[in-house]
């Protein structure tokens, strides 16, 4: 790990600014590991802290990968033709089995990404991979297959951050996209535009940088891009295809999907789009234009490699700005995740995680739209705050009362399981008594799942050293990226001091 | 509410401290309520409002089609679901006003994203982020003593009510919200846009929690079940004495793709006790006569019967409003049967976002431009 940084650092020594230069402090390396990574320890702060800006985010993209180490669900390798009802002859119970099963895969493929999320040794991979999911959203309420939302992760992740132009060529032709944009509905003569408008709204160009007419003749050149339903694998059928000549942003030639994406690409906006995107993510809520176009033109001519972008954006003097620390409020996944690393608790069974994420108004392969999760402010409402609190109320309630709360909790996860089994298959949730009964039987499981975690808060304060009179400050500094609203007090239980600071509004914020 | 009316209001609103509030900004009649009740997945107005003298009725539903001699009659040629006959009384005494073919142009077949155009009042190729109570409270807030702007019971989704500022609270009962809410913290110091934003939560929350009760004493007996378990909740909060704009109640369900005559009978059922129950407590609060019922969904069905004795996706569907001052009958058209498009659906004859201009230009006072995004006409189904 430290040759190729070696290597790579003359290269960007030159734009690091003088106070890039300067070691990180702990607080500066917390901030870049929490906007990097999910909820990180006091040990991984303390690894990178020292390092310099340039060396800290070389080190962080050195590490990341293109695959996952946790093994995914079985289902994920059959190789034999697609099951699903088809049509109008699909029988009744045929087309419910289908739906349980799907549900069922859905869930468990929920528990493996959080499973892969806490396992993870680079949280900035997953971390890009849902950043790309949010972008290429496709969602499982439409494209109902969990196995497409499961290669489509596996494509996700492949190009996280290698280059962004792999990555839309490898989406315009992805399943689970070529089902939830309707590319299989999009045939010469009856075209479907659905693909062609959000390729360039929400993927590249962004809005007010092309004309309806772009859209219709794109809509044209990716005429023929289907699927074969027995294998679920991209499939080019040439008798759908537009052969005829089209004009997208001023080229004219008989055109193709993939020139269009080309063209695309070509484009500054592009590149501008993407920037702006990944400011929003890792920086703050308000992009600075020139700071956005500086890092993009670099995107740009390094064919668009994520990672000169990235760093970039990582060693930015507006990264670490003062003002910008502690202004972005955690995803979902990021709190859940976040916190689960953060204490060390490693739960046996995911799934329970990954239905609180989705109480929380983040269901994993099943963002609202085409535009995704809106993010920001946007994630706390009255009823996503009071599910945040819940949930960590949970996890950092003294044992005696675990017991005492657990009928107490069961309504509570009520909510979550219905969210999440609406999500996934709306309408459809069982008013009926067998339906209420699995309905019962789920959420009871989910809370089970979630009491089995273990924290040992004495263990977890002793990791942090110090005087027992310093552990409600010592834990701030690892927990908060600045003073919480209230202090909690040093003579307090270890287990209730974790408890007040989780529960403080800035545990809410990265 | 006609303009005489609403003066009327006003100057009574002057009169007591709390309205007055409200009406800073202009127009808002508040003290009218409003209660949504959400038919989730989509519910077939075709076995709703029965078109039972129309021969095409018949020949597109060999099997499920209703008889004559079942249906409630409201008309020569439509009666209700016998379901719903406990609501045949609310039809009598002209409370019910019965919409047909409410939708919308270029419509949607996907559950998500067609409740996401109502939700939203977006048009059908448009992505909003707020819900059109979200945009109507942002432009006309409720008066800030409010408990909240609106509550939603039984659901997580906050629907017309997400995202922005609007005061919206999502609860399962009313003791479990409580119970929750202890976890939210009563201040605190804001130094950034983001921690603002979690604080003012917080305090909603807190201040919602201040005004709702979980044992106000109603003597309406309210039927057993998750709906009519709602309808209490939803009774319990209007009864609370701060004042909330909006409730919502969700009645899954009605996805029927197969064996629907069973399952549609059974959820009618318990639509028409709820809102019984419901009329029931209203009128013990006193608040009957400003109170607006109204039920929406997604679509509603294909008049074509599927081979599985049940009924696919369709467009536009059948809608009820109730309240003290409705005024009582059929509205919209029937749905034209035998000019259905290429995929089988009827037109539709009244634009869902006419109900939403109606109820915030003639039930709250409010220009409805703005939260629509453009002009809609409003519907004739209020008493003077």
């Amino acid at each position: 790990m430290r040759a190729p940084l070696a290597i790579l650092l003359p290269a960007f020594a030159f734009a690091a600014s003088l106070a890039g230069a300067a070691p990180l402090s702990y607080d500066d390396a917390r901030h870049l590991l929490n906007r990097t990574g999910f909820g990180a320890t006091d040990a991984e702060i303390r690894r990178v802290a020292g390092m310099t800006r340039e060396e800290a985010a070389c080190t962080l993209l050195a590490e990341t990968r293109t695959t996952a180490v946790t093994p995914p669900p079985a289902w994920t390798s059959d190789s034999g033709p697609l099951r699903y009802p088809r049509g109008q002859d699909a029988s009744p119970e045929e087309r419910k089995r289908f739906q349980q099963e799907q549900v069922r895969d859905g869930l468990e493929l929920r528990g493996w990404w959080i499973g892969e999320m806490l396992d993870t040794p680079s949280p900035l991979t997953e971390k890009m991979t849902l950043f790309w999911h949010n972008h290429f959203v496709s969602a499982q309420q439409k494209v109902k297959l969990a196995l497409l939302m499961y290669r489509q992760n596996v494509t996700l992740r492949e190009n996280a951050l290698g280059h962004f132009g792999d990555l839309l060529h490898a989406i315009a032709r992805d399943p689970a996209m070529v089902l939830y944009l309707d590319s299989a509905q999009n045939r010469k003569g009856t075209p479907n535009e659905n693909f062609a408008r959000e390729v360039m709204e929400l993927f590249t160009l962004g809005e007010g940088h092309y004309g309806e007419h772009d859209v219709k003749e794109a809509a044209r050149a990716f005429t023929g891009w289907s699927l074969n339903r027995e294998t679920g694998r991209f499939v080019f059928r040439p008798l759908l295809h537009d052969y005829g000549a089209k004009t997208v942003l001023g080229r004219t030639g008989n055109l193709d999907g993939d020139d269009v994406l080309d063209i695309l690409l070509a484009k500054p906006e592009t590149a501008e789009f993407v920037t702006r995107k990944l400011w929003r993510e890792f920086v703050s809520a308000e992009p600075d234009e020139r700071e956005v176009k500086r890092i993009a033109v670099r995107l740009r001519e390094s064919r668009y490699d994520i990672k000169v972008a990235l760093q970039a954006l990582l060693t930015s003097d507006a990264f670490y700005a003062p003002e910008n620390r502690g202004t972005l409020v955690k995803s979902p996944v990021d709190l859940v995740v976040g916190t689960l690393r953060q204490f060390g608790m490693r739960p046996g069974e995911t799934v329970p995680f990954a239905v609180a994420t989705a109480a929380m108004g983040q269901n994993l392969f099943g963002p609202p739209n085409v535009k995704g999760w809106p993010g920001g402010d946007a994630w706390i409402n009255t009823n996503t705050l009071l599910a945040r609190k819940a949930f960590l109320d949970r996890l950092f309630r003294a044992d005696d009362a675990v017991g005492r709360g657990h009928t107490a909790a069961a309504p509570e996860m009520a909510g979550s399981a219905s969210a999440m089994t609406e999500a996934i298959t709306p309408a459809a949730a069982p008013a009926d008594a067998s339906g209420l009964a699995r309905k019962i039987r789920f959420m009871r499981a989910m809370d089970r799942g979630l009491r089995r975690v273990h924290f040992d808060s004495d263990a977890w304060f002793d990791s942090l050293g110090g005087l027992s009179s310093a552990r409600p400050a010592n834990a701030s500094r690892v927990l908060l990226a600045f003073a919480p609203q209230t202090e909690a007090q040093a003579t307090a239980e270890p287990l209730e001091i974790v408890r007040q600071i989780v529960l403080d509004a800035a545990y809410q914020l990265k | 509410m006609d303009r005489r009316n609403f003066v009327k209001l006003a100057a009574a609103a002057a009169l007591t401290p709390r309205l007055a509030f409200g009406l800073a900004a202009p127009g808002a009649g508040y003290r009218n309520l409003l209660v949504l009740i959400e038919l989730k997945g989509g519910n077939d107005g075709l076995n709703t409002l029965v078109p039972y003298a129309d021969p095409a009725y018949h020949a597109l539903r060999p099997k499920l089609a209703i008889a004559r001699d079942r249906v409630v009659q409201l008309s020569e040629s439509v009666g209700l679901h016998p379901a719903l006959e406990p609501l045949a009384a609310l039809w009598k005494r002209r409370e019910l006003a019965v919409l047909q073919g409410v939708g919308y142009p270029d419509p949607n077949l996907s559950h998500f994203r067609s409740i996401e155009i109502w939700d939203t009042a977006s048009k059908s190729d448009e992505y909003l982020q707020e819900g059109w109570l979200t945009r109507t409270f942002g432009v006309a807030p409720t008066p800030k003593e409010f408990a909240a702007d609106g509550v939603i019971v039984g659901s997580p989704d906050l629907g017309p009510l997400a995202g922005g500022g609007t005061r919206a609270i999502a609860l399962a009962t009313t003791e479990q919200f409580l119970r929750q809410a202890r976890l939210a913290v009563p201040e605190g110091k804001a130094t950034n846009k983001a921690l603002q934003h979690i604080l003012k939560v917080e305090g909603d929350i807190l201040q919602a929690a201040s005004h709702l009760k979980a044992d106000y004493a109603l003597s309406t007996e309210f039927p057993e079940g998750p709906f009519g378990n709602a309808i209490k909740t939803a009774s319990q909060v209007i009864a609370n004495r701060a004042g909330v704009a909006v409730v919502r109640v969700t009645l899954p369900g009605f996805d029927t793709h197969s064996g629907q005559a069973a399952t549609q009978a059974r959820l009618l059922g318990e639509l028409a006790g709820g809102v019984t129950a419901l009329r029931s407590a209203l009128l013990e609060l006193g608040r009957w006569n400003d109170t607006l019922v109204l039920s929406y969904a997604e679509f509603g069905r294909r008049p074509k019967e599927n081979l599985s004795g049940g009924t696919d996706h369709g467009t536009s569907s059948v809608h009820f409003v109730l309240g003290g001052r409705v005024a009582g009958g059929l509205y919209g058209e029937q749905p034209a049967l035998d000019r259905l498009s290429g995929d089988g659906n009827p037109a539709h004859a009244i634009d869902f976002r006419s109900v939403y201009a109606t109820v915030l230009e003639r039930w709250w006072g409010i220009s409805s431009a703005g939260p629509l995004g453009g002009r809609f006409a409003t519907l004739p189904i209020l008493r003077a």
